[in-house]
Order: structure tokens, then sequence, then C-alpha cells
């Protein structure tokens, strides 16, 4: 308990380690800690970005999709519209082939008519004829009588 | 134990003995066969075993300290730098709560104090006859009477340690108090408080009574930075001897004070470390 030089010695070897501590243990380790900070500060930031960016991206691909899917139906339609229409017109063509053929065939109908009873005309009249020379068995003039059974016949 | 069946008392006041070396009056530079040779002594003598433990155990501290601090990675941490960065940020955490100025010196300082005297109380737990026997094996080898080789293996249960570390803050205190008050300032911190009146006379009246108060509560600082420690680990020393003079009995009885223990030393030297970041917070404070 006596108080001696050991007091003397304790203070120097505690300024000693002091200045040890302060000059060579300190400064390295508070230094380390100070960058790992900084290095996980950046890397939670980096994180925080990332995540944001993700967000955004995962909008965009939402938006994206959606007008697509717009796109497509919007396609689907105009399809849609252009295949009825195409039908429409070809429907519309085919009738009006079908009246051109059928006016076509009416009209050379008739004229098969006609020529048919230009035919029977022709052939009534020579009959007539032949009947009415062997009715008076007698030579006519033809080219007096003519004229008066054409009359006829036109009337048929 | 040393010796042959020394009587309680004799076997306590030998384990409460240090290993001096001095320059006795009779004998002139040499080893202190009992505590009265210590005694006579006087100033002019060194405690072979405080000084030898307290600066290997420092250097055990530094080293370990110093090891991780070449290595240091910004990286992730391994063991060993784990646990000195935790006491590092620990302290760092206490210096920069209490200590507001700007100052390199306060943290290491704060870190040095408390890795130091937890090593050196840490001492404490180890059994209070192992070391001391080995070393009185140690001297009966170098011829010496074993009943006559002291050896206190605690350094912070040596008045001479605490003291030596609270008088080197107690230095610090008053380089903080003049650099950042002044010299006039210091001196009329410790002259013009607590009693000060606006009437010159009467206020030049009042400094002595001033000085008496303030000179006390300074010099009351160190003493009771030294007497703290000092009187805990003596005390928690002084019980483990007792319970180890119990015989078989010891067993369960040193296990509860050991645990209880290791609050006590970690808590001295968390108090010590506190204290000194305040005293000299409170020092560079300018009111």
């Amino acid at each position: 308990m006596n108080l001696n030089l050991t007091l003397i010695g304790q203070a120097i070897a505690f300024a000693v380690f002091v200045y040890f501590c302060m000059k060579y243990v300190w400064p390295p380790v508070t230094q380390a800690l100070a960058e790992r900070q900084k290095k996980i500060a950046d890397g939670l930031d980096a994180a925080s970005r990332a995540t944001r960016d993700l967000e955004l991206a995962q909008e965009k691909a939402t938006e994206t999709l959606r007008e697509s899917k717009d796109e497509a139906a919007r396609i689907i339609e105009q399809t849609h519209k252009r295949s009825n229409q195409m039908i429409e017109e070809a429907r519309e063509t085919a009738r009006a082939e079908g009246e051109r053929l059928v006016a076509q065939a009416r009209a050379e109908i008739s004229q098969e008519i006609n020529q048919a009873k230009d035919e029977l005309r022709g052939q009534v009249a020579a009959l007539a004829v032949v009947g009415a020379e062997r009715i008076l068995e007698s030579s006519i003039d033809e080219a007096k009588h003519r004229e008066l059974i054409d009359k006829l016949a036109a009337e048929l | 134990m040393a010796g042959t069946n020394p009587s309680p008392s004799e076997y306590i006041q030998h384990h409460l003995q240090n290993l001096t070396y001095g320059n006795h009056p009779e004998h002139g530079w040499s080893l202190a066969h009992s505590a009265q040779e210590a005694a006579d002594m006087g100033f002019w003598a060194i405690h072979l075993d405080t000084m030898g433990w307290s600066i290997g155990l420092g250097l055990i501290f530094l080293c370990l300290f110093r090891k991780v601090a070449k290595s240091a990675t910004t990286g992730v941490p391994s063991g060993l730098q784990n646990f000195v960065e935790l006491m590092v940020e620990f302290v760092d955490q206490s210096v920069r709560e209490t200590f507001h100025g700007r100052s390199r010196l306060i943290a290491p300082l704060s870190l040095t104090i408390f890795c130091w005297i937890f090593l050196m109380n840490l001492m404490d737990l180890i059994p209070v006859d192992w070391l001391p026997g080995v070393a009185a094996k140690v001297g009966e080898m170098f011829g010496a009477d074993p009943a006559h080789v002291f050896f206190k293996v605690v350094p912070s249960t040596d008045i001479n340690a605490t003291l030596g570390m609270s008088l080197s803050v107690f230095a610090l205190i008053i380089f903080y108090s003049i650099r950042v008050k002044g010299l006039k300032g210091f001196l009329a911190e410790l002259t013009l408080h607590p009693f000060n009146t606006p009437n010159k006379l009467a206020q030049i009246a009042l400094i002595p009574v001033n000085f008496l108060l303030e000179f006390v509560t300074l010099i009351a600082k160190p003493i009771s930075l030294a007497l703290r420690l000092f009187g805990n680990m003596y005390a928690g020393e002084l019980i483990f001897i007792l319970i180890s003079l119990v015989g078989i009995w010891q067993l369960p009885l040193h296990f509860p004070w050991a645990v209880f223990h290791i609050l006590v030393i970690t808590l001295q030297a968390f108090i010590f470390m506190m204290l000194t970041i305040v005293y000299l917070s409170m020092a560079s404070e300018d009111h």
C-alpha cells in the first residue's frame, strides 16, 4: 500500500499505451469502420435504386402489354370488317353477274322466238300458196298475189 | 500456500504484499523480504509484479488491437476484427455522447483505459494461489525463501497503478482546462465560483473560500477515480483470499463470487472510462 516509484512507472506506461493506441490502433480501425459504413450505405442506395428501376420496368412492361393487346384487338376487328366487306362485294358481283346472264339468256330466247316466228311465217306463206295452188289448180300469178299473202302472213 | 502452514492473517498479508524492489536504508537496492522492509524503502521502490503484469497486459491489448488494425478490411470482418470493432464502436459512441468537443486523444484514451483496466481487473478471476504459487516455486529455484516471495497479480489492487492512471487523467484535465479557457479562465474558475458578487472588495474576500471549495472539487476527481477502482478491486481480491482460506468448501463460494466479480470488473473499467470522459468534457467546456 506504499506510494512509490510504481506510481510514476504506471503513469509512463499509461501514457505510452495511450500514445500507441492513438497513433497506431484507433485511426485504422475507425477508418475501416467509416469506409465500411460508406460501402453499406452505397449498397443500400444501389439496392433501392434497383428496386425503383424494377418497378419502372414492370410498369413499362404492363403498359406495353396493354398496348399490344389493344393493337391486336384493333387489327382483328379491322380484318373482320374487311372480310365482311369482301364477302358483301363478292355477293354483289355474283348477283350482278347472275342478272346479266339471265338478261342475256332472255334476249337470246326472244331472238330465237322471233327467228322461229319468221321461219314459221315464211313456211306458212309458202304452205298457203301451195294450198291455194292446189285448190285453184291453176296457176296464179305469183307476183300478183304475193303482196296479199305476205299481208296475210304478217297478220299471224 | 506459501511457507509452512501460515496463520490466516499471515496468509492474507502475504497475498496482499507486492514484490518490491527498492533502495532499503540498510540493504541498498534489493528485493524486500517483508512488508516492513518494503515500507522502509519509502518512495524509491518499485512494485515489480504490478509493473510487470500491467505492462504485459497492456502489451497484450495493444498487440491484439494493432494486429487487427493493420489488417482491418472494409469487407466482411472476421472474428477478432468483429470484437475489436465492437469495442471501438462502443467506446466511440460513449465518447460521442458525452464529449462534445473535438479531440483526437479522448477516444483512444478511453479505449486504452477501458481495455487495460478490464484486463488488469480480469487477473482477479485467476484463483489467488496459482500465480503466487508459481512465483514462489520460481523464487525457490533461485534460492529465495518462498515465504518471502511476494506476488500480487492484480495490478489494479495496487494503489500506485490506479493513482498513476488517475493522475495522468488529472494532468489531462488541467491541460484541457487551460487550453480551452486559458490560464486566466482556469484560475478564474477556481477562485470566482461558486460565490460571486458584483462588489469587487467582497469578491476578493471570497476568493480563499471559493478556492478552497473548488480546489477540493478538482483534487477529488483523480483521488476518487483512483480510490474507487482500487477499493473495489482490493475488496474483491480480499474476499477471494478469504474464500480460499476455507479449504475445500471454497468451491461453491468461489464460483458465485467470481461470477459476480465478472460484472464488477467490467463495471469498474467502464466507470473509470466514463468518468474520465466526463471530467475531460467538463474541463473543455467553456461556461
